[in-house]
C-alpha cells in the first residue's frame, strides 16, 4: 500500500509536470497574445518526432538540443509570417488558425512517419534503475525527466523574474502598446514568447517520446487533456496552471490503481446492483476505467463549482 | 420600408410570394435533383449532403448567430442519432406503430435534452473559455462510449432496421431515393424552422449578444440565458441531423460523437462562411462531395482539407458566402458593365492561381509517394502523368511550375485590384445617379 502511494505520487508528480511544461507556455502565449494556441499540442508532438529523427542521426543528447530549438524556430516562423497576418481577423479566426494549422500538422506527420509508432528508445546512458523503493525499481530516465522539468521552470522563473528581457515580457503580456511606446520591439517580444513557449511543449516532447508512445496521435490524446488544465487552473495564471497540473497528474495515477466500483461501494452497505440496463454499466465501471475522463469530469466540476478555475481572474 | 398594408390586400400577397418564392423554387430543386443525378452513388451522396446541411446549419446557429465556437457540436448530433436508434429498436421489438418519418423527432428531443443538460454548464463561460469547455465535454462524451457499453453498444456501435417500422402510403423505405426524399423532406423543414428563428427578437438578440455581449447587458437581456437558450435550440437541430444521419445508415457508433465528427461540420460551417445563412448549405454541399471526391483520388485528402480551411481563414475569413457577398453592393447598384470586367480580371488570376495549385499537389503527392509508399515504386501517377519519383526532373518541374506560378499570380493581382475599385466607383455612380 506504502508502495503504490509512493510510487503513484512520484509518477503523478511526473506526469503534472510534463503537463506544466506544455502548459506554462500556452498560458505564457495566451496572457501575451490573447490567442489560445490549439496547436500547441502538435509543437509537442513535432519535438518528439523530431528528437527521435535526429536522435537517429546524431545520437539523444544532441537532438536534446536541437530538436526544441528547430521547433521553436518553426513556432518562431508561424507567429511572424502566419499569426500576425490572421490577428486582423479577430480572435475567432486566430484560434480556428491554430485548430487548422493542429490538423495539417498531424497530417504532414502522419505524411513523413506514418501512422504507426516511431521506435523512439530510453538512451542507454540512462537506461538502469534509479533506486528501489519497496521492491520496484524506479528508472533512471523518470528522475532524468523529473529533474529536467524542474531545470526547465527554475531557469524560467529566474529569466522571466531577474532578467530585463523577463521584465519586458512581464510588462507586454499586460501593457503591450506602453512598451512599445517605451521603445521595445514588442512585435519581436511576441515572436520570442510564441517561439519559447513552443519550444518548452518540444522539450515535454523530446523527453516523454521514449517514455509514452511517440506516435502521430499523441497530439490529439494530450491536446483536450492540456486545455482542460489551462481552463481549470484559470485561464492566464501560471500559478493556477501548475496546481491544476499537479492535480491532474496526481488524480489520473492514483484513479488507475483504484478498482472499486459504485457497486462495491454501495454493495458494501447491502445496496443491490441493477441487473441490467444503461445503469448497469454506471454501477459496474470502475474507478481505473473512468481513470481516462477524470480530467473532464473535473473540469465539469469545476465548471459548476467556480467557473472562472481555480486561480483564475475575472472574465475580461 | 414598405409601408403596412392590411391582411387582404394584393401588396400583402405579393409580399408573402416574394418571402416564399425562394423556399418553393427550393422544394422544387430537391425533388428534381435526383432525377437529374439518378445514380446510387449520386443519391448517397445528395442524402449525406441533406444531413450535412441541416448540422452545419445547427453550428451556424453557435458560431455565426450568438459567436460561440464549439469543439464538440457532434456530441448532440451523436446522441440524437443513438436515441434514435434505440427508439427505433424499441418501436420494432414491440411493435408500436410510430412510422419511420416521425422518427427524427426523437433525435430533435434527445439533441435538445442534452444541449439543455451540458449547456447549463458550458454557457456559463464565452469566447475561448466556451470553446475549451466544448472540447472537454466532446472529449468526455466520446470517452465514456466505450465504458458505457449498453447504450453506446461499445466499439461497433448500434444497428437497426428502418425497414421494419410502420409502413405509411405503402413506403418501407428500403430504397435509398425513398431515403433521400425522408432526408430532404426533414432538411426543408429544419432549414426553414432556423431561417425563421433567425429572424424573431430571440434571433436578433443572438445577433446582440455575439457583437457586445456588455451591451446587451444593459438593454435588460441577460446574455448567458440567451446565449443557454441558442445551444439548447443548436442542439435539437443537430441531433435532427444525427437521426437522419441513424435513419440512412441504420447504423450509428462512438465516431459520431467524436473529435473528428465535430472538426468536420466545423470545416463545413466556416468554408462555406458563418455569416449568412446560405454560407453553410454552400460549405455543407462543398465538403460532402469533396469528402467522397478527393478520398478516391488521393491518400493525403485530409492534407488538402486542412490546407484548403487554413487557405480561408487567412485569406477569406468570411468563407464563400463572404466572398460572394461582397459583390453584392455591385450587383444591387446594376454596374453590369463593371461586373463583367471584374470578372475577366478574375479568370485572368485564375489561370497562374491554377498552375502554382497544380504544383503544389504534385508536391505534395511525390512527397507522401516517397515518404510512406516508397515499397511500392518509384513512379507516381498524377493529373493523368507518370512521374518518376527518385529522379530529378519532375522535381525540377514542379519547382518552376510552383515558382512561375506564384509570380505570375502576383503580376495580375493589381488587374485585380484595378478592376475592384473601377467596380466600386462605377456602383457608387449608379447608386448616386439612381
Amino acid at each position: 500500500m506504502q508502495e503504490l502511494v509512493t510510487i503513484s505520487t512520484l509518477n503523478g508528480v511526473l506526469y503534472g509536470m510534463l503537463l506544466f511544461l506544455m502548459a506554462s507556455g500556452l498560458t505564457l502565449i495566451f496572457s501575451m497574445m490573447g490567442v489560445l494556441n490549439f496547436a500547441h499540442a502538435s509543437f509537442y508532438m513535432l519535438g518528439a518526432f523530431f528528437g527521435f529523427q535526429i536522435g537517429q542521426i546524431v545520437g539523444f543528447w544532441p537532438a536534446f538540443v536541437i530538436a526544441p530549438v528547430l521547433v521553436g524556430g518553426i513556432g518562431a516562423l508561424v507567429e511572424r509570417y502566419a499569426l500576425r497576418h490572421v490577428h486582423r481577423h479577430g480572435p475567432v479566426a486566430e484560434l480556428l488558425f491554430t485548430f487548422g494549422l493542429a490538423f495539417i500538422i498531424e497530417e504532414l506527420v502522419q505524411m513523413v512517419w506514418g501512422k504507426g509508432p516511431a521506435d523512439y528508445r530510453v538512451p542507454a546512458s540512462l537506461d538502469y534503475p534509479a533506486f528501489t523503493i519497496f521492491s520496484t525499481n524506479y528508472p533512471a530516465y523518470k528522475m532524468f525527466e523529473l529533474l529536467t522539468a524542474v531545470a526547465i521552470f527554475v531557469v524560467l522563473f529566474v529569466v522571466l523574474k531577474r532578467t530585463r528581457i523577463g521584465l519586458i515580457i512581464q510588462a507586454s503580456i499586460t501593457h503591450a502598446p506602453m512598451v512599445a511606446m517605451l521603445g521595445h520591439n514588442v512585435p519581436r517580444v511576441f515572436m520570442l514568447v510564441f517561439g519559447v513557449g513552443t519550444g518548452l511543449a518540444a522539450v515535454a516532447g523530446v523527453i516523454a517520446g521514449p517514455a509514452l508512445v511517440t506516435q502521430s496521435n499523441m497530439a490529439a490524446a494530450l491536446g483536450p487533456i492540456l486545455f482542460v488544465v489551462v481552463v481549470v487552473g484559470g485561464l492566464g495564471s501560471l500559478a493556477g496552471a501548475f496546481v491544476a497540473s499537479l492535480l491532474i497528474g496526481l488524480v489520473q495515477t492514483f484513479a488507475v490503481s483504484v478498482n472499486l466500483s459504485v457497486a462495491d461501494v454501495l454493495g458494501g452497505i447491502g445496496v443491490a446492483p441493477p441487473t441490467g440496463g444503461a445503469l448497469f454499466d454506471v454501477w459496474n465501471v470502475t474507478v481505473a476505467e473512468i481513470a481516462p475522463i477524470m480530467p473532464y469530469l473535473l473540469l465539469v466540476l469545476i465548471l459548476i463549482l467556480r467557473p472562472t478555475g481555480l486561480m483564475g481572474t475575472r472574465e475580461h | 420600408m414598405p409601408a403596412r398594408r392590411g391582411a387582404g390586400s394584393p401588396g400583402a400577397a405579393a409580399a408573402f410570394a416574394g418571402l416564399a418564392a425562394p423556399w418553393i423554387a427550393l422544394a422544387l430543386l430537391f425533388t428534381v435533383l435526383p432525377m437529374i443525378f439518378a445514380s446510387g452513388s449520386a443519391l448517397t451522396m445528395l442524402s449525406l449532403m441533406g444531413i450535412m446541411i441541416v448540422f452545419a446549419l445547427s453550428y451556424n446557429m453557435l458560431l455565426g448567430e450568438t459567436g460561440l465556437l464549439s469543439f464538440g457540436h457532434a456530441v448532440y448530433y451523436g446522441l440524437g442519432g443513438f436515441l434514435t436508434v434505440h427508439a427505433m429498436n424499441t418501436v420494432i421489438h414491440d411493435h408500436l406503430p410510430v412510422p419511420l418519418p416521425l422518427m427524427p423527432l426523437v433525435g430533435g428531443f434527445g439533441g435538445l435534452l442534452f444541449g439543455i443538460i451540458f449547456g447549463s454548464v458550458s454557457t456559463r463561460r464565452a469566447g475561448t473559455a466556451f470553446a475549451m469547455i466544448s472540447l472537454g465535454l466532446g472529449e468526455l462524451v466520446a470517452s465514456s462510449s466505450l465504458i458505457l457499453r449498453g447504450f453506446f453498444g461499445g466499439e461497433e456501435g448500434v444497428t437497426t432496421n428502418r425497414t421494419k417500422l410502420l409502413r405509411v402510403f405503402g413506403l418501407n423505405f428500403a430504397p435509398q431515393i425513398e431515403v433521400y426524399y425522408l432526408i430532404a423532406a426533414w432538411c426543408l423543414l429544419a432549414m426553414l424552422a432556423m431561417y425563421a428563428l433567425r429572424r424573431t427578437p430571440f434571433g436578433r438578440m443572438c445577433n446582440a449578444v455575439r457583437e457586445n455581449a456588455e451591451r446587451a447587458q444593459f438593454v435588460g437581456y441577460n446574455p448567458t440565458m440567451v446565449r443557454f437558450m441558442a445551444f439548447s435550440l443548436a442542439g435539437l437541430f443537430a441531433g435532427v441531423a444525427g437521426a437522419l444521419a441513424a435513419i440512412n445508415f441504420e447504423l450509428i457508433n462512438s465516431a459520431s460523437v467524436g473529435a473528428e465528427q465535430s472538426g468536420q461540420v466545423l470545416l463545413a460551417a466556416y468554408i462555406g462562411g458563418v455569416g449568412n445563412f446560405i454560407g453553410p448549405v454552400i460549405g455543407a454541399v462543398l465538403v460532402t462531395w469533396l469528402r467522397v471526391m478527393l478520398s478516391d483520388l488521393t491518400d493525403v485528402w485530409q492534407l488538402y482539407f486542412g490546407l484548403l480551411f487554413i487557405g480561408v481563414v487567412v485569406f477569406a475569413p468570411n468563407g464563400i458566402a463572404g466572398l460572394v457577398m461582397r459583390h453584392e453592393p455591385l450587383w444591387q447598384a446594376r454596374a453590369y458593365g463593371s461586373l463583367l470586367r471584374l470578372a475577366l480580371a478574375y479568370l485572368i488570376a485564375l489561370g497562374p492561381a491554377l498552375l502554382l495549385l497544380a504544383g503544389l499537389i504534385v508536391v505534395i503527392e511525390m512527397s507522401y509517394h516517397l515518404s510512406v509508399k516508397a515499397s511500392e515504386g518509384p513512379t507516381i501517377s498524377v493529373f493523368h502523368l507518370t512521374l518518376n519519383t527518385t529522379s530529378v526532373w519532375p522535381w525540377l518541374g514542379t519547382a518552376v511550375l510552383v515558382v512561375g506560378g506564384y509570380l505570375l499570380f502576383r503580376r495580375t493581382w493589381p488587374i485585380v485590384d484595378a478592376a475592384w475599385n473601377n467596380a466600386l466607383v462605377a456602383a457608387q455612380g449608379a447608386g448616386k445617379a439612381k
